[in-house]
């Protein structure tokens, strides 16, 4: 038997834990920064060790400690670089919240750390219902974060964001019961190969797609996202953002793709229709925001639904690219909730009005400020550019109206965040108190810098992250292709003309008698 | 069948039965002066009982009859687990009671005697297997709960409980009994194997009247929807160590003799009772979750939840298989768990002249006065509500799971989706004890006995229960095979 690694990643974060519970407030921090480095480590030991091409699941771990479901644990390439994006962002959240979180440090970093836990074992469940517990497990530390630490309407943020994702996931729960007693297995390796009745399917795939959907969040389910991002503490928007967010991607591909292809192709336009919708509508909310967490929220949805356009574009561009564009965004849009959470500090507020000209007095906070904010729009050499191309271009092999309409987000998004650094970062300086604060301390460039690195390395060289998936995401294509449907832009090479298009075919004086026809 | 035999299965409830009158006698000499004493003795003899049934449950696969007295008692592993969990359960119930009563002055030693005396009816409640010694075990239990209920005999409220119980059990009460005399009538029995056998040959109208009649009585007493209008007024009205006790132990008997009933002498005629069953789950988990909502007394707040758990462990039952009676059982075990910690917390929660705090605008804040009492309660509520990954959410999953494996799934369905209002309660108490600012100060430290109570429940509900799952599963499933064996 191999080392536990997986095991591991979960035992030192559930240590800090539930050591932070009974420390006082500087100790539970540097526990807190520890452990999450720890897990960092053993996170970069993971990748080090996973070997490229080699078996689908690796760092397999098996434990018949429960009855009805196993301890098992296994990663593919798509988990490891979630996991990856997950130990990334942590440390980074605990500086984060180094000063801004004053009372009972000790519970919000156990919270924190618990969170870490929960979201590992997300992505490195091998049983259908060892995931489910971690999935829906993470309701808890996350409502505790919004309640005890958020801004000030943090109550009703906290009961909609928990009844609402619960709502969600319980009929999953019911529709994972009904495949265990129909598979008789829990196991996710072997119900990925599994093939349920087209008319249960239909079922089972809405079921799950009430769960993922409103994690997501989708269009029309993504009103808790908004209101949980703007109450929540810095830390926990990026948390949210940065890798909650992801669950719902992670289980279209993980479930409802490769074990129900069929219903999946059923509803591809009904995904498209809402993932169009989402891009365009919440594009033109984000405009008019006059609260930066806000808008970087609805950012999120449309961000989101070009990672469902993605997935449901059925081959491995689109995959890619959704992947791509769920590790890009969780680094982004938690570096752009982190810039908030850096001028917050200093004026305690997230009006855009508020601020003004803080190039001349914070430039090197304009500067990542800027980076972000070019990232989130996908300029060339950054990472969401990858994403997003990626995942436009296998979308454009299925369907161009919905390309064209995804591709408009794309625009609406440069608008609208263009004119949100526009008004925080240049012109004049309009308070007197915005135009006094310091720029970044030796912390918060701790925090910015690794992430800004992490965005330019995806964005120059994305093979690094694309490699490790590049089986998975091809075995889920192959597992797809019998029902990937047809759409208009079926762009197969045709049989070459003989000649160019120049070419006249026949001789000058031959065709004389022709032209007096015109 | 030796008349020894007969006397070593019903071992338990004689041994409880005996101790209880020597108590009675202590406490008719010594007085109230012994009062404390005579709780160490009875909370000692439950014990006992509850080892004594461990070791018939062991035994039962080997003995699998277990039959007693001509077949009125059945010793088998199903009313064994039933008794350990009634036993344990009031052992625990007593073990925290004396403090409560010590402040108001009220404490008797009548008190662990009836409690004894309940017990015992509970024990041959769910070892009943003849509609009289049914009725003879409700009655002995029905008859210490009332006066349980009504024990602050000077409190308005708990005399009102007592008497509110009184009327609406002795209404239950005649209602079996009519049921009783029906199928009786129908059957030319009152032993549930030859109901069973009468039943194959012919169930006419009358008898499925009387079917219903005997489960409507029942449902009286697990307090299922629409037949749950007493409970939280008598909870609320009942001393708190007593509406632990309705909540926990009296539940656990009355849904052995529904799940025994059902799987035993009406276990041909499932599609009969089914849909009386699955009606009263689903009413019971909406009612119970919409209930609750405006509460804001914890101990109304908790009958409600309790309703509405009844209809959860209802969703096991309508499953009408050996993996449905075995999830009402794994269910009631972790249910037993969450309710005695449940109210043990409540017990602790008192200010500092004693007073108990029983409202949600006490509790404000609890979190930064009592953090460590906070977080029990944070485990317990989220277990009430189901969350993974505490072990509450445990008990739900073996209830769905034999739904769907009946082909249930709409009314699994439709049962988890209505939980989600449930959790909307659950949550109020913990944003009133995490978010809310301070208002009231609390007693700052709570007497061992009582956190080794609450500690033990709370370590069972965290994720460490689910290491329980396996012999626990085991378990529940060779009582369920006692009706197997049966059918």
């Amino acid at each position: 038997m191999e080392f536990p690694i997986l095991s591991l990643m979960l035992a030192v974060p559930l240590a800090g834990a539930i050591a932070c519970l009974f420390l006082g407030a500087h100790t539970a921090r540097m526990v807190a920064l520890v452990a999450t480095l720890v897990d960092l480590a053993l996170g970069v030991l993971l990748w080090l060790n996973y070997d490229i091409g080699g078996a689908q699941w690796q760092f397999t771990e098996r434990a018949e400690i429960f009855a009805g479901f196993s301890y098992a644990l296994g990663i593919d390439g798509i988990a490891l670089m979630l996991i990856m994006l997950s130990v990334f962002l942590m440390p980074i959240c605990i500086l984060a919240s180094w000063d801004a979180i004053s009372k009972r440090v000790g519970e919000y970093m156990s919270a924190f750390l618990l969170m870490e836990v929960l979201m590992i074992g997300v992505f490195a469940s091998q049983d259908m219902f060892l995931f489910y517990i971690f999935f829906e497990a993470g309701l808890i530390p996350m409502y505790l974060i919004i309640g005890v630490w958020g801004g000030d309407n943090r109550i009703y943020a906290s009961y909609k964001f928990f009844l609402y994702t619960l709502l969600g996931s319980v009929l999953m729960l019911i529709a994972m019961l009904w495949m265990a007693n129909e598979a008789g297995t829990t196991d996710i390796p072997t119900l990925l190969n599994y093939d349920f009745s087209p008319q249960a399917q239909t079922w089972l795939w809405l079921a799950f797609f009430a769960s993922f959907a409103v994690k997501m969040p989708m269009w029309p389910v993504h009103t808790w996202l908004p209101d949980a991002h703007v109450q929540a503490p810095t830390a926990g928007s990026v948390i949210l953002a940065g890798v909650l967010l992801k669950l719902g991607g992670y289980g279209f591909i993980r479930f409802s793709l490769p074990m129900f292809p069929e219903a999946s192709a059923q509803f591809t336009w009904f995904v498209f229709v809402l993932s169009m919708i989402a891009v365009i509508y919440t594009s033109l909310v984000a405009l008019v925001q006059s609260d930066m967490k806000k808008l970087i929220a609805y950012s999120s949805v449309a961000h989101m639904a070009i990672v469902t356009a993605g997935i449901f574009a059925f081959n491995a561009q689109g995959i890619e690219g959704a992947v791509m564009v769920m590790l890009g965004h969780g680094l982004v849009s938690g570096a752009l909730f982190l810039c908030v959470g850096v001028i917050y500090d200093r004026l305690h507020t997230r009006e855009i009005a508020r601020y003004g000209g803080l190039a001349i007095n914070m430039p090197r906070y304009a500067l990542f400020f800027l980076l972000f904010t070019m990232a989130s729009i996908g300029l060339p050499g950054t990472s969401n550019f990858v994403g997003e191309f990626l995942a436009l271009a296998g979308l454009y092999k299925v369907s161009t109206l919905v390309t064209l309409v995804c591709t408009t987000g794309i625009i609406l998004g440069a608008a609208y965040m263009l004119y949100l650094y526009r008004r925080v970062v240049f012109g004049l300086q309009v308070n007197e108190d915005a135009a006094r604060m310091p720029d970044l301390n030796a912390r918060e460039w701790a925090m910015l810098a690794p992430i800004a690195a992490a965005v330019l390395w995806m964005g120059v060289y994305p093979e690094s992250f694309l490699a490790p998936m590049r089986q998975d995401i091809a075995a889920l294509e192959a597992r797809v292709a019998r029902a990937a449907p047809d759409f208009d832009a079926d762009n197969t090479i045709g049989t070459p003309r003989e000649h160019n298009a120049n070419y006249v075919g026949f001789a000058h004086g031959e065709a004389r008698g022709e032209e007096g026809a015109h | 069948m030796s008349y020894a035999t007969s006397l070593y299965l019903t071992a338990a409830e004689i041994g409880l039965s005996i101790t209880a009158l020597v108590l009675l006698l202590l406490a008719a000499w010594n007085g109230d002066r012994s009062a404390r004493l005579l709780t160490i003795i009875a909370v000692a003899a439950l014990v006992g009982a509850a080892i004594f049934s461990i070791g018939l449950f062991e035994r039962s696969a080997s003995e699998v009859a277990g039959r007693a007295f001509g077949d009125l008692y059945r010793a088998d592993a199903f009313g064994s687990f039933g008794k350990v969990l009634i036993y344990l359960a009031s052992a625990a119930v007593l073990i925290v009671t004396p403090r409560f009563f010590t402040q108001l002055g009220g404490y008797r030693a009548e008190y662990p005697v009836l409690m004894l005396f309940n017990a015992v009816g509970m024990g041959i409640m769910v070892s009943a297997t003849d509609l009289m010694t049914l009725y003879i075990g409700l009655e002995m239990s029905s008859l210490s709960s009332y006066v349980l209920a009504s024990f602050l005999r000077q409190d308005d409220r708990s005399s009102e409980a007592g008497l509110k119980y009184f009327v609406l059990g002795a209404l239950a009460s005649g209602i079996i009994l009519y049921g009783v005399s029906l199928v009786y009538g129908f059957t030319g029995s009152t032993n549930y194997d030859g109901i069973r056998a009468a039943f194959a040959l012919d169930f006419s109208t009358g008898a499925l009247f009387g079917v219903v009649f005997v489960l409507a009585g029942v449902a009286f007493k697990i307090s299922a929807v629409p037949f749950h209008m007493w409970t939280p007024d008598v909870y609320e009205g009942a001393p708190t160590p007593v509406t632990a006790f309705f909540a926990s132990a009296p539940k656990v008997a009355a849904m052995g003799v529904l799940v025994r009933i059902a799987m035993d002498p009406f276990a041909g005629e499932v599609d009969a009772w089914r849909q009386i069953i699955i009606f009263a789950a689903l009413a019971s988990i909406v009612v119970g979750a919409l209930g609750a909502i405006g509460q804001q007394n914890l101990k109304r707040l908790l009958a409600y939840s309790s309703i509405n758990n009844v209809g959860f462990i209802l969703i096991g039952l309508a499953a009408a298989t050996a993996a449905g009676v075995a999830s009402v059982l794994t269910y009631l075990t972790i249910y037993v768990a969450m309710v005695i910690g449940s109210f043990t917390a409540l017990l602790m929660l008192r200010d500092p002249a004693g007073q108990n705090l029983e409202t949600f605008a006490d509790i404000a804040g609890l979190s930064t006065r009592r953090p460590a009492l906070a977080w029990c309660l944070l485990v317990l509520m989220f277990s009430l509500a189901g969350i993974p990954p505490l072990f509450g959410f445990w008990g739900k999953f073996v209830v769905f799971q034999a739904a769907v494996q009946a082909d249930l799934v709409a009314l699994a369905a439709i049962g988890i989706a209505a939980s989600v209002i449930g959790a909307f309660y659950y949550l109020k108490f913990i944003k009133v004890m995490f978010f809310d600012e301070p208002t009231r100060d609390v007693e700052t430290s709570s007497p061992v006995s009582h956190w080794a109570v609450l500690g033990v429940c709370v370590a069972i509900l965290s994720p460490l229960g689910y290491l329980l799952t396996i012999p626990l599963g085991e378990w529940t499933a060779q009582a369920a095979a006692s009706f197997v064996a049966a059918m």
